[in-house]
């Protein structure tokens, strides 16, 4: 099992917090809460060990448009970058809707 | 040529099978009354898993809700199929038996609440063995404690099925409603071939697979009471129903010297073609009319 | 008794195996010992031992599973418990729940040495789940009507035979032996699913308590009521029979203080620790059942 935080500056303020995905294999699941801070926050929890360069790849991206001040928790199986994405989207149209 | 309505009919069906156990849970309350409890927020997760390098999840793979069913108090219990296997581990067995406890002091209070248990189960969770089988004989209890004041109602409705120790709770139930794909048995197809030989059972054998442990089988032997469509609509309406049927007079699991004595008839010398047994049912039935 | 031991091994081989290959020679030899008697009821298949019998001021009920080599089920004849044995145990617990309707609710006690429950097509074909199922509601509705339910976990208690026969009891009790194996699947065949070695599974038990396969392990998760040490469990003698019915007198009377439900399992002293988030979700449930 491993472990990894990132953090991001954000400045817009998240209303809801949402929940989405299965710890199933190849998925994950996303709790996304608004942060206490002025900032974003994620932190991964994950079986696939040896890709925390991958993680932060799909991060990086992810953040490039996202702007929330989020706290996200990630609790991963396997899932593929492609299926991370897909589902972090999934958790922020949620908690926007 | 395509019926026209037909056709109309089955694309306007919602599968149910394809929904996750959370949204099966929350189309079976009346709109807009489910409230998840202990959801993923709360965090309350398996203290065993992370320790054996296996993610855990936020909810541990049950979800637990209440609401109105029909304008009554309901509590339904999904287990997610998708994580572990559906197994129960001590975190989502102990939501299980909480619940139905719950609700069991509330009809002892006057409040009629009925439960109803999604089940897409294979067991007991292995990585958390003795405390989910202990976890698993206690729900079997909060069924029985539950279901003398409001039904109890076991569902499978697939891909994962109903199976090992939860099988039983499914027994204890006051009804059981499948769907064709559902398959409920106590050992599945491949604990069998590889305990008693392939002989005895071939795991690679769909067919013979559906045609002992599927939903169509079970109802055709009288171990279901209701056959639904993959069809949301039409399982939250057989849901419904069955909780107005309400408390049946006896349950199926206290029905010994009947079942006793259908295992007395059988012949020892042979494998027995499912089909046999839908005698089961013919007979049920005279009974009751 | 050493000789009558002895003689009973011989008498019990199956096709050239010793019976203590299989499971049941410590269920049958502890029937014998509490009850004095060896056999069936009239009618029952022989893998299912019932007698009444006294014990402290009641009469108690006394079931117990056995090998059947004879038995109508090939899946079925070494221990496991498969439909007849179900249905047969089932019947019988109704039976002393019936006749005690109007009268003192007489105990219930469960010999347990099970292998497992009876693996095979016929099984499954039959409804074996709802076999299972029967037996181990007439055990929860015993307790609920008022018997105390004892389990005396003497060898094997595994998996779906340990839910049919044995783990619906107001109190279980086992001996601190090594031949007493309680768990959801045996060793062999739990490495194969979850792809780990056998010395995988063990050195993970020394730290995750519910995998472990020795019994003061188990003893720690706060489920059994007391863990009795006699000298030899398949060879008792008079002191070990007499410590044993002391402590079933014993665990009786604490059965009939109590609430007719399993909540003992949480409660005790072993469950406040290794039961933590057990009890976490029902304090939570509780809390936000009315919003």
């Amino acid at each position: 099992m491993e472990q990894f935080e990132f953090n991001y500056p954000a400045k817009r303020k998240v209303l809801k917090k949402s929940h989405v995905g299965v710890v199933g294999s190849g998925d994950l699941e996303v709790l996304l809460e608004p942060a206490k801070d002025a900032a974003a926050s994620v932190r991964i929890r994950t079986s696939a060990e040896g890709f925390k360069n991958s993680w932060k790849a799909v991060l990086d991206r992810f953040f490039d448009r996202y702007d929330g001040a989020a706290y996200i928790e990630i609790n991963d199986a396997g899932a593929t970058p492609g299926v991370v994405f897909l589902r972090l989207q999934q958790a922020v149209e949620a908690s926007e809707r | 040529m395509r019926d026209p309505i037909l056709t109309r009919e089955y694309l306007k069906r919602r599968s149910f099978i394809e929904l996750s156990a959370r949204d099966r849970a929350k189309c079976l309350f009346d709109s807009g009354t489910g409230r998840e409890l202990a959801g993923p927020f709360d965090r309350i997760e398996s203290p065993w898993l992370a320790m054996q390098d296996v993610t855990p999840e936020a909810d541990d793979g049950c979800i637990v809700m209440r609401g109105t069913i029909g304008g009554q108090q309901a509590v339904v219990i999904a287990f997610a199929g998708a994580f572990q296997g559906g197994a129960i581990g001590e975190v989502s067995g102990a939501k299980l038996t909480a619940a139905l406890d719950l609700a069991r002091a509330d009809n002892e209070k006057g409040i009629r609440t009925n439960a109803v248990l999604l089940l897409e189960t294979g067991g007991v969770r292995l990585q958390e063995a003795n405390l989910g089988l202990a976890a698993v004989a206690e729900i079997i209890s909060s069924i029985i404690a539950l279901r003398r004041h409001a039904p109890v109602i076991s569902l499978t409705a697939g891909t994962v099925g109903c199976f090992g120790g939860m099988s039983l709770a499914a027994g204890v139930s006051s009804y059981v409603v499948m769907t064709r794909q559902g398959r409920l048995g106590l050992n599945g197809p491949e604990v069998i071939e590889e305990e008693s030989g392939v002989e005895e059972f071939d795991a690679s054998d769909r067919s013979l697979i559906w045609s002992i442990f599927g939903g169509q089988q079970r109802y055709d032997q009288g171990l279901v009471d209701a056959l639904v469509d993959d069809d949301a609509d039409q399982i939250v309406k057989t849901v419904r129903d069955l909780i107005a049927q309400g408390v049946p007079p006896v349950h199926r699991s206290e029905q010994v010297d009947l079942y006793r004595s259908r295992i007395t008839a059988l012949e020892d010398s042979r494998q027995w073609n499912p089909e046999e047994l839908h005698s089961w049912k013919n007979q049920n039935k005279k009974e009751n009319q | 008794m050493e000789s009558g031991r002895a003689a009973f091994l011989e008498e019990s081989k199956q096709e050239g195996k010793p019976m203590n290959k299989f499971t049941g020679i410590r269920g049958r030899i502890w029937f014998k010992a509490l009850t004095g008697q060896a056999s069936s009821m009239p009618g029952d298949p022989h893998s299912v031992l019932t007698a009444d019998a006294p014990i402290g001021e009641d009469k108690a009920r006394f079931l117990c599973v056995v090998p059947d080599p004879d038995g109508r089920f090939p899946c079925a004849r070494r221990g496991e418990v498969g439909l007849e044995e179900a249905y047969t145990l089932a019947a019988r617990v109704r039976e002393a729940i019936h006749a005690d309707k109007e009268s003192t609710k007489r105990p219930i006690i469960a010999i347990v040495d099970v292998k497992s429950q009876a693996y095979g097509r016929r099984e499954e074909t039959a409804g074996i789940h709802l076999a299972a199922a029967a037996a181990a509601d007439a055990y929860a509705s015993a307790r609920f009507a008022g018997h105390p339910v004892i389990a005396l976990i003497f060898g094997q208690a595994i998996s779906g035979g340990f839910l049919t026969h044995g783990y619906q009891a107001n109190r279980l009790l086992a001996f601190d032996d090594d031949g007493v194996l309680i768990h959801a699947m045996h060793k062999e065949a739990a490495a194969r699913i979850t792809r780990r070695t056998v010395a995988q599974l063990d050195k993970l038990a020394e730290t995750v308590t519910p995998l472990s396969y020795n019994v003061r392990d188990y003893a720690k998760l706060g489920l059994l009521y007391k863990l009795l040490h006699v000298s030899d469990p398949e060879d008792p003698n008079a002191e070990d029979v007499s410590l044993v019915r002391h402590e079933v007198i014993a665990a009786i009377q604490d059965a009939r203080k109590t609430s007719p439900d399993l909540i003992n399992r949480i409660e005790s002293e072993a469950a406040r620790v290794a039961r933590k988030a057990s009890r976490l979700v029902r304090a939570r449930l509780a809390e936000q059942w009315n919003h």
